[in-house]
C-alpha cells in the first residue's frame, strides 16, 4: 500500500502553518503537513526536534502560536484535549496504576455521554484485549505486567475508543531491540486491520522506514522532507535527509555547470561527475554527493564504469547477508561499502590491506545541498 | 558514637517505659512496684470526667482531622498552579507554621481571638432585637478546633503535595485523551492517586490534636481535653490512674502514626511503579 498526498486521498487532519514557541524556544517552525485517513504516517527525527510538540498539538495538549490544526476539515486550535476524537498512545504509557487492566481499557468508554452500558464496554474491553493478544488479562494489575505487555494495555486503551487519529510517542523506545522487532510488525498489522490513522513519532529510522506509509523528517522544530519511505532514501532533498533516512557516503564537492536538468560537480579528487538535483543549484556553489553503500561495486580489475576510484581495503566486518568494508581512497576518503553475499561469491573476500576499485552505476550519485 | 545514640534513647524511652510498667502496679505509689494488676485501667475507664475529657478530645481530634485533611488536599492542588514570588510566599508560611512552637502559637491565636471577640461581642449585641439573648463568642470547642486545624492543615499541605508531585502528570494528560473532564480526571484519577496522603494527613492530624497540650491550653477555653485533664491531676499527684490513661493515648497515637507512614510508604511504591 502506498500512499500518495496528491492523489484522490480524503484528510483526516491538518497542519496550517503551525508555530509554537515555550517562551523563547521555537519548539515548532511553521509545520504545514496533511495527513491522510487510514495512513500511517511517522514524524522522525532526532530528539528535540519537535515532534513530540507536533504530535501534542495534534493531541490538544498544546495550543499553537501561530497557525492552525484541522481535524476532519474544521479547525480545532480552541478544542480541548477530552473534546478531540484522537488517542494518545504516550512514551512512557501513563497506565492508571490504580485500575486493572480492564478498567484502564475501559476508562475512555466510561466517559462517554450518554453513558455507554455495562455489556457493550465489556464486549468492546474483551475485543480490544484480544486485538492486542491479551484475552483474558483483564482483572491483572497494571505493575504484575511485563513492559512489552503494558504497552499492549495503552494501545487497547487508546483503540477500543475507535479514534480518527492514534497517536504514538516513541512507543517502542522502552522496549529491548528483539521486542521492539515484533511490535513493530504487530503495529503495522494491527493498522492495516483496523484501518485507523496512525501518527507515530520517533527517532528511530529503521522503526520510520519499517513502518510507515510516509515520514515527515524534521530538523530543528521545522519539517525538511516528506515522503515515502523510498522516496526518502531515493531522493533525499538534502545531506540531512540522506543521513538520517539510511546511511550513506557523503563527498564535498563544488558545481562547475549548472544546466536545465543536469549539473556537473567537480570532487575533491578531481574528476568530474553529472547528477540531477531535487533542488535548483547554481555554479560554483558548494554542495555534497552522496553514495549509498549498497550501490558501490567493489572489484579487484579497473571495471568500466564513468568512474572508478583505487581504494585501500581498511577493514571488514562479517554481517551475515552483507560483508561491510572500509575502503580509503587517497583524495576523497573512505567509503563504506556493503557487498552483498552473492558478489562477493564471485569477486571473493577481500583482506585488509588490498588493493581494489569502487565504482557506482548510472543514477546512484546524488547532488544534495550542504 | 554508637554508645552515645544509646544513652540518648534510653535517656528517651526509659522513662515512658517506667510509666507504662507503673500503670500495671498494683499498689498505689508511683515509686515502688507491688506487681501487677490492670486495676487502674478499669478505674480510668470508669472514671466520668476521665471519660467526659476523653470524648472532648476524641471530637476535636476528629473535627480538626476532616478540616485540616479537606482543607489542607485543597490548598496543596490549588498550591500546583501558583508560580514565583507567590509561591514562595505561601511556601514560607507554610513551614514557618509547623516551626513556631506551640506556645507561641498558642499565646497569638489567644491574644488574636480575644481582641477579635472583644471587638464582635458588643457589635452582634447592638444587632440583636432588644430582650433577645445575643449570642456570646467565646473559647471553646470551634477555637480550640480552628487553632489545631491553622497549624495540622499546614502539615496536610506538605504530606499532599509531596505525592502531587511524585505524580506522573501523564497520568492526568492521558485521562483528558480518553475524554475525562477536569472534574472526571480529578475524581477517577488525582484523587484515587493521592488518597493515601490524605489519609496519612488525617491521621497525623488527628494524632496531633489528640495529643496536643499546649495550644489547647490557651484557647480551648471551658473545655477539658485529656491532655489538659491529665496535667491538672498531675498537679493533685500521679497516680497509677495517670500512668494507665498516658499509657493508652501513647498506644493509640502511636498506632496511628505507624498506620500513616505504611500508608505513605505504600502509596508511594505503587504510583512509581
Ligand atoms: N513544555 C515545554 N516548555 C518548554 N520547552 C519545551 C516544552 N516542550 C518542549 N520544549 C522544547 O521544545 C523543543 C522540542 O521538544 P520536543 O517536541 O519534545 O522534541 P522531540 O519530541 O523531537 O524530542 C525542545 O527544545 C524542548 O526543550
Ligand atoms: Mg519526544
Amino acid at each position: 500500500m502506498s500512499f500518495d498526498m496528491s492523489v484522490t486521498m480524503q484528510t483526516i487532519a491538518e497542519l496550517r502553518g503551525v508555530t509554537k514557541t515555550f517562551g523563547n524556544v521555537v519548539a515548532a517552525k511553521d509545520l504545514n503537513l496533511s495527513i491522510g485517513k487510514g495512513e500511517f504516517l511517522s514524524f522522525l527525527g532526532p530528539s528535540g526536534c519537535g515532534k513530540t510538540t507536533a504530535l501534542r498539538m495534534l493531541a490538544g495538549f498544546e495550543k499553537p502560536t501561530e497557525g492552525q490544526v484541522l481535524l476532519d476539515g474544521e479547525v480545532v486550535n480552541d478544542l480541548d484535549a477530552h473534546h478531540r476524537p484522537v488517542n494518545m498512545v504516550f512514551q512512557h504509557y501513563a497506565l492508571f496504576p490504580h485500575l486493572s487492566v480492564f478498567d484502564n481499557i475501559a476508562y475512555g468508554l466510561r466517559q462517554q455521554r450518554p453513558h455507554v452500558d455495562k455489556q457493550t464496554i465489556a464486549t468492546k474491553v474483551e475485543q480490544a484485549l484480544e486485538t492486542v493478544r491479551l484475552g483474558g488479562f483483564g482483572p491483572r494489575r497494571i505493575w504484575e505486567m511485563s513492559g512489552g505487555q503494558q504497552q499492549r494495555v495503552a494501545l487497547a486503551r487508546a483503540i477500543v475508543n475507535e479514534p480518527k487519529l492514534l497517536l504514538l510517542d516513541e512507543p517502542m523506545a522502552a522496549l529491548d531491540r528483539k521486542l521492539r522487532k515484533e511490535m513493530q510488525f504487530e503495529l503495522q498489522n494491527l493498522q492495516r486491520q483496523l484501518g485507523i490513522t496512525f501518527v507515530l513519532v520517533t527517532h528511530d529510522q529503521e522503526e520510520a522506514l519499517s513502518m510507515s506509509d510516509r515520514i515527515c523528517v524534521m530538523e530543528g522544530g521545522s519539517i525538511v522532507q516528506v515522503g515515502s519511505p523510498r522516496e526518502l532514501y531515493d531522493m533525499p532533498r538534502s545531506r540531512y535527509v540522506a543521513g538520517f533516512v539510511g546511511t550513506s557516503n557523503f563527498f564535498d564537492a563544488t558545481v562547475t555547470d549548472s544546466a536545465a536538468d543536469q549539473i556537473t560537480v567537480r570532487l575533491a579528487s578531481g574528476q568530474k561527475v553529472h547528477g540531477t538535483p531535487e533542488i535548483p543549484i547554481d555554479a560554483g556553489q558548494e554542495v555534497c554527493v552522496s553514495i549509498r553503500p549498497e550501490q558501490i561495486t567493489l572489484t579487484r580489475a579497473l571495471p568500466t564504469a564513468e568512474i572508478a576510484l583505487p581504494v585501500t581495503i581498511q577493514n571488514r566486518i562479517f554481517l551475515g547477508e552483507h560483508t561491510e568494508y572500509l575502503a580509503r581512497n587517497e583524495a576523497l576518503g573512505d567509503f563504506h561499502v556493503l557487498v552483498p553475499r552473492q558478489a562477493e561469491l564471485n569477486e571473493g573476500t577481500f583482506n585488509a590491506g588490498e588493493q581494489a576499485f569502487v565504482s557506482w552505476g548510472e543514477g546512484a550519485l546524488l547532488i544534495l545541498e550542504n | 558514637m554508637r554508645l552515645y545514640a544509646i544513652c540518648v534513647y534510653l535517656f528517651l524511652y526509659i522513662p515512658i517505659g517506667i510509666i507504662a510498667l507503673f500503670s500495671f502496679n498494683a499498689g498505689r505509689h508511683a515509686s515502688q512496684f507491688m506487681g501487677f494488676s490492670t486495676q487502674w485501667y478499669g478505674k480510668a475507664l470508669n472514671n466520668p470526667f476521665v471519660m467526659d475529657a476523653l470524648e472532648t478530645s476524641l471530637l476535636a481530634a476528629f473535627i480538626t482531622a476532616c478540616l485540616a485533611s479537606t482543607l489542607g488536599t485543597m490548598a496543596a492542588i490549588a498550591l500546583q498552579g501558583v508560580k514565583g514570588w507567590l509561591r514562595t510566599l505561601f511556601d514560607a508560611m507554610i513551614y514557618i507554621a509547623i516551626m513556631i512552637p506551640g506556645i507561641v502559637i498558642g499565646i497569638a491565636t489567644l491574644i488574636a481571638l480575644v481582641t477579635v471577640f472583644g471587638w464582635l461581642n458588643p457589635l452582634l449585641a447592638s444587632l440583636w432585637p432588644d430582650g433577645a439573648n445575643p449570642p456570646q463568642l467565646s473559647m471553646g470547642m470551634p477555637t480550640l478546633v480552628a487553632a489545631h486545624t491553622m497549624f495540622t492543615m499546614a502539615l496536610v499541605i506538605i504530606i499532599v503535595r509531596a505525592r502531587l508531585s511524585g505524580m506522573d502528570r501523564a497520568l492526568m494528560e492521558a485521562s483528558a485523551d480518553l475524554f475525562a473532564t477536569p472534574w472526571g480526571t480529578f475524581r477517577q484519577v488525582t484523587l484515587p492517586l493521592i488518597a493515601p496522603a490524605i489519609l496519612a494527613g488525617f491521621l497525623l492530624s488527628f494524632t496531633f490534636s489528640f495529643d496536643d497540650f499546649i495550644i489547647a491550653f490557651f484557647v480551648a477555653g471551658s473545655e477539658t481535653t485529656l491532655p489538659i485533664y491529665i496535667f491538672s491531676s498531675i498537679r493533685r499527684g500521679v497516680t497509677p490512674e495517670i500512668n494507665a490513661i498516658g499509657t493508652m493515648v501513647m498506644g493509640a497515637s502511636l498506632l496511628l502514626l505507624v498506620a500513616a507512614q505504611l500508608l505513605l510508604r505504600r502509596g508511594a511504591s505503587k504510583s512509581n511503579n
